[in-house]
């Protein structure tokens, strides 16, 4: 009869502890996720680094890399494109996001509605490529001429200096960072004014792959891509500003040097300033070493912006 | 027959209480109900679960008719950065590569389905049944990439622009129907009694005969069930849509090479796009009104359904 009290004075106890604990945690949790750089313990677990396709296989690199500087340190990579990354930045499940274009002023206004202040750091930068078939005799192509290939203007690869077939346009989805500084630059050839945008018929590619192959299997394609994942099995075509300009290629030197039309700033993005583990990780790719794994996988360090200016 | 049937449940109903004592019977009596009501709280769940959805899909698709004028829900431009939110290109898209499945996939599915229950000797009906349920078990995603690296080319030497197109998108689709088609009406075939085969037979019908006008017309509610689900499955399957179909948002011009254009489904745009928005904006809220559309889609295509088997049904006089 005794022992029956006593089982029930017991389970308050153990009920009590469990509410502690899990109280503890929430509280935790609460304050690892509202600061997560300070937080000592931060190195315990990944940072997560999510966005731009075009920046995975860099952001990928640098990852691996850091393993030797700082073995403590865990990262975890995921692509999904620009807009993918700066979302789940603001909504708290990764700490560095990784873009292929400027934070949108939306996205600026999203994140101040959270409490968010997002930092950008210009980690590389890209030479945007455009490609077509190896088969297709064009070699070069103005900035105009693409705009109108691209808004429907231009439907026949005879009006560009090629054969008499239909050009097959080719392009990454909206919420690709790379689509959108393409419609900015070259559909809309950088006038915020113009409203110009991709015909519909545009074959829309969720990844950079689906881009590389299409174009490489389809003589009549055309599309463009970070110059990192073009490969062998594509042409580039040599882009010239307008008319009176040289035709120039994409390469580390002519997007270094801005010869080249179609450069742009790669970011990495945090929630507020970053520190602890996070800063370090920044500082190293900011660093000789970080920047020269930027350079091995054929996009251009940021090194290059000093002699640009 | 009636009589028979209500003479058999008396039978029963008297042997059980003569086999068990009173006791054991209330109790018995509880535990029924209990499980009677267990049974009937899961069946109202499932109708529950339903409502709760399209209530959730309303709530949240709901500005997407009330802040976008029709007309422009109507209009021939699907491109949400810049705020064009024209569902027809979709629609079209989906109705398309949903259609182009169903006309390749339901005759070669009852054909396959008659051939097996009908035609095939025992020992082929052993290896072909597995082989179907082997094609069932195929994840979409490895059709979509077989679809992509060697259908794609084919349709391309069709002569069409590219190979990623709503033709491509329909026979991925109709390879994915095919299993649920043909299982289900090889056991709406196997459910016609023998008596009306060894019927149509003894008065000397030729088997053709007797498959086209006594075995068909018996199973047809059966065969309708097949034919639904495959184009459920057609219409809601997503990834191995959009890695073949192209995803260009336009409306096709009507015609022959109609299947021969890229196009957009609904399914893929919410897919492709879901991840992209911010939680809240007319964008994230349009994403779930095309998903109101699809199921106001389905629920129709079911409805329809439903009343051409119960039409059939109450003609027959509600035998089969």
């Amino acid at each position: 009869m005794t022992n029956a009290p006593l089982r029930a004075r017991q389970r308050e106890r153990w009920t009590g502890g469990l509410l502690l604990a899990l109280l503890a945690w929430i509280a935790l949790s609460g304050c690892a996720s509202s600061a997560s750089g300070d937080d000592p313990g931060a190195s315990d677990r990944a940072i997560q680094n999510k966005g731009s396709d075009t920046l995975v296989n860099v952001a990928l690199a640098w990852a691996e890399a850091y393993q030797t500087v700082a073995p403590d340190v865990a990262i975890a990579v995921t692509g999904g494109g620009s807009g993918t990354g700066i979302a789940s930045l603001l909504n708290g499940t990764v700490d560095i996001a990784n873009a292929s274009r400027e934070i949108k002023p939306d996205e600026i206004d999203a994140a101040r509605a959270q409490g968010i202040e997002p930092v950008e750091f210009t980690v590389a930068i890209d030479a945007l490529a455009v490609i077509i078939h190896l088969d297709n005799p064009v070699d070069q192509l103005t900035l105009p001429q693409l705009a109108d290939i691209y808004t429907g203007r231009i439907t026949n690869w005879n009006e560009v200096g090629g054969r008499d077939a239909p050009i097959v346009l080719v392009s990454r989805e909206s919420n690709s960072g790379t689509h959108v500084y393409f419609l900015e630059e070259v559909v809309r050839l950088g006038d915020s004014e113009n409203r110009d945008i991709f015909a519909a018929r545009t074959l829309m590619m969720s990844s950079s792959v689906g881009i590389t192959s299409e174009v490489s299997r389809n003589v009549n394609a055309i599309g463009y891509d970070g110059l990192g994942y073009v490969t062998d099995s594509e042409k580039i075509v040599a882009v010239a500003r307008d008319g009176a300009s040289p035709y120039v290629l994409p390469s580390v030197e002519t997007a270094a040097d801005g010869s080249y039309a179609l450069s742009r700033n790669l970011y990495m993005i945090t929630a507020g300033q970053p520190t602890g583990a996070i800063a370090a990780y920044l500082d190293w790719i900011l660093s000789p070493a970080g920047q020269k794994i930027v350079a091995d996988l054929g996009f251009v360090p940021i090194s290059g912006l000093a002699d640009k200016e | 027959m009636a009589n028979l049937t209500e003479f058999a449940r008396e039978r029963y109903a008297q042997a059980a209480l003569r086999a068990r004592p009173a006791s054991i019977w209330l109790r018995r009596g509880w535990s029924e109900t209990l499980i009677e009501l267990l049974i009937r709280l899961s069946g109202l769940s499932t109708i529950a679960i339903v409502g709760l959805i399209f209530l959730f899909l309303v709530r949240e698709g709901l500005p997407t008719f009330l802040d976008i004028p029709l007309r422009q829900l109507f209009s021939g431009r699907w491109y949400p950065i810049e705020g064009l939110y024209g569902l027809w290109p979709l629609l079209v898209g989906s109705l398309v590569v949903t259609a182009g499945a169903i006309i390749i996939a339901v005759p070669l599915g009852l054909t396959t389905a008659i051939y097996l229950g009908e035609i095939a000797p025992p020992w082929q009906r052993e290896i072909l049944k597995p082989l179907v349920e082997v094609l069932a078990g195929i994840p979409s995603i490895v059709l979509g990439f077989l679809g992509w690296v060697t259908l794609a080319p084919i349709i391309q030497g069709l002569g069409a622009p590219t190979g990623l197109t709503a033709l491509t998108g329909s026979l991925i689709l109709a390879y994915m129907a095919l299993p649920a088609i043909i299982s289900i009406s090889e056991d709406a075939l196997y459910a016609v009694p023998k008596e009306y085969r060894d019927g149509a037979l003894a008065i000397g019908a030729t088997q053709w005969q007797t498959i086209w006008r006594v075995v068909l017309p018996a199973a047809r509610s059966g065969l309708a069930m097949a034919v639904m689900l495959g184009i459920g499955r057609a219409i809601g399957e997503t990834m191995a849509v959009m890695m073949v179909t192209g995803n260009a948002a336009f409306v096709p011009d009507l015609g022959l090479d109609m299947p021969l254009s890229p196009v957009r489904t609904m399914t893929a745009t919410i897919a492709a796009e879901m991840g992209e928005v911010a939680q809240g904006s007319l964008h994230y809220s349009v994403l779930f009104g095309i998903g109101i559309v699809l199921f106001v889609v389905t629920f129709t295509i079911n409805l329809i359904a439903g009343r051409l088997v119960g039409s059939v049904v109450r003609r027959r006089g509600g035998q089969l």
